[in-house]
């Protein structure tokens, strides 16, 4: 028996909607790259800094994670790669509550809710590509300190990322295994720029006010070893 | 037993009305964003990341476990993590999402989702 949360209506009232704005999306021709973007992905996506008083609320109703700082977090080529062909990131949608639902047999992720992300064009998913990474806001938070990976067991730093650390509550180091709630980190190494997944994992707050993951306190080396890690994942 | 049981329910519940129908209310806000994900929207302990956890997360509506837990267990826990409580490091330190009002409101919600259905 399926109850749905408050969020979980207003989610499906809109899906249908942002669904059909979805396909329509770069579906001319790809000139005028800035506006089509500030006018086909603010919907979901925030392209400038918004300091709103209640960040909770701005943080529960967002649907996309921002793009105002996209250069500073993304790989250019990922980037581009991903936007012809976007896989989902986020099991649990960019805010899981909006897309949980209470059952007997405990709360599941209701997949129809989560908005599919457009396909690009190569010429178009270029062009997006191209300007979004302009947008660098940020970039001084990037981390200094130089990483270089290290040679590390693949046993070890599962063990490290699930047990030790506690990553896998909430992310997931496989397809179809962990956590639902974050964004899924086996294509972290190629999604995120090194300096970015440092930098986060250090301060999380520091990017967003009210990210929801929590600050761990890892000293350096300690970092160094999820990124290993995560680099494993992606080779 | 029962009679002792009753009393510190009763005792917790006048807590969390103390707390402010306010607080309450911005603590359940808060526990739906940063609790939920693991505690489940009911407080149950069956959240949407919980499936594939070593350690099931711990049942918020276990009347009798979460009496057991003074308002500064709970605060500690949450604002330190599991470890600093001698539980599950699963169980992350919120220190840095929350701020300790936050915090607070997030424990007189947990008094009200253990304890307010008690008969």
């Amino acid at each position: 028996m399926k109850k749905m949360t408050p969020q979980h209506r207003h989610k499906l009232a809109t899906g249908a909607l942002m669904l059909a704005m979805a396909s329509s999306v770069f579906s001319a021709n790809a000139t005028g790259i800035k506006e089509k973007i500030q006018q086909d992905c603010a919907g979901c996506h925030a392209l400038h800094e918004e300091k709103k008083d209640d960040q909770l609320t701005q943080r529960i109703n967002r649907k996309g994670p921002p793009l105002y700082y996209a250069a500073s977090k993304y790989q250019k080529e990922w980037m581009q790669n991903w936007l012809q062909d976007p896989q989902r990131i986020r099991p649990g949608g960019d805010y899981f509550a909006n897309h949980t639902v209470v059952t007997d047999e405990g709360d599941v992720i209701d997949d129809a809710t989560l908005l599919k992300h457009p396909r690009l064009s190569a010429a178009d998913a270029k062009s997006a590509t191209a300007y979004l990474m302009t947008l660098d806001s940020k970039k001084e938070l990037l981390d200094k300190q130089a990483y270089s990976a290290k040679k590390t067991s693949r046993r070890m730093a599962a063990m490290n990322f699930s047990k030790f650390k506690g990553c896998q509550a909430c992310h997931r180091d496989e397809e179809d295994y962990g956590g639902v709630s974050g964004p899924e980190l086996y294509t972290a190494h190629q999604r995120l720029r090194p300096e970015f997944i440092a930098s986060y994992i250090r301060d999380p707050q520091q990017w967003e006010p009210r990210s929801l993951m929590p600050n761990r306190h890892l000293p350096d080396k300690e970092i160094h070893k999820l990124m290993d890690y995560f680099k494993i994942l992606g080779e | 037993m029962k009679i002792h049981t009753a009393l510190i329910t009763i005792m917790l519940g006048l807590s969390a009305v103390s707390a402010g129908a306010k607080d309450v209310e911005y603590g359940k806000q808060l526990y739906e964003a940063n609790c939920s994900q693991c505690h489940g929207m009911e407080g149950d302990g069956y959240g949407v990341n919980a499936e594939d956890m070593d350690v099931m997360p711990k049942d918020h509506t276990d009347t009798e476990e979460m009496i057991s837990r003074t308002d500064a267990d709970l605060f500690k826990a949450i604002k330190f993590g599991g470890k600093a409580v001698n539980k599950s490091v699963l169980m992350p330190n919120w220190d840095k999402n929350m701020n300790d009002d936050e915090i607070h409101a997030v424990v007189a919600y947990l008094r009200v989702l253990c304890c307010s259905n008690e008969e």
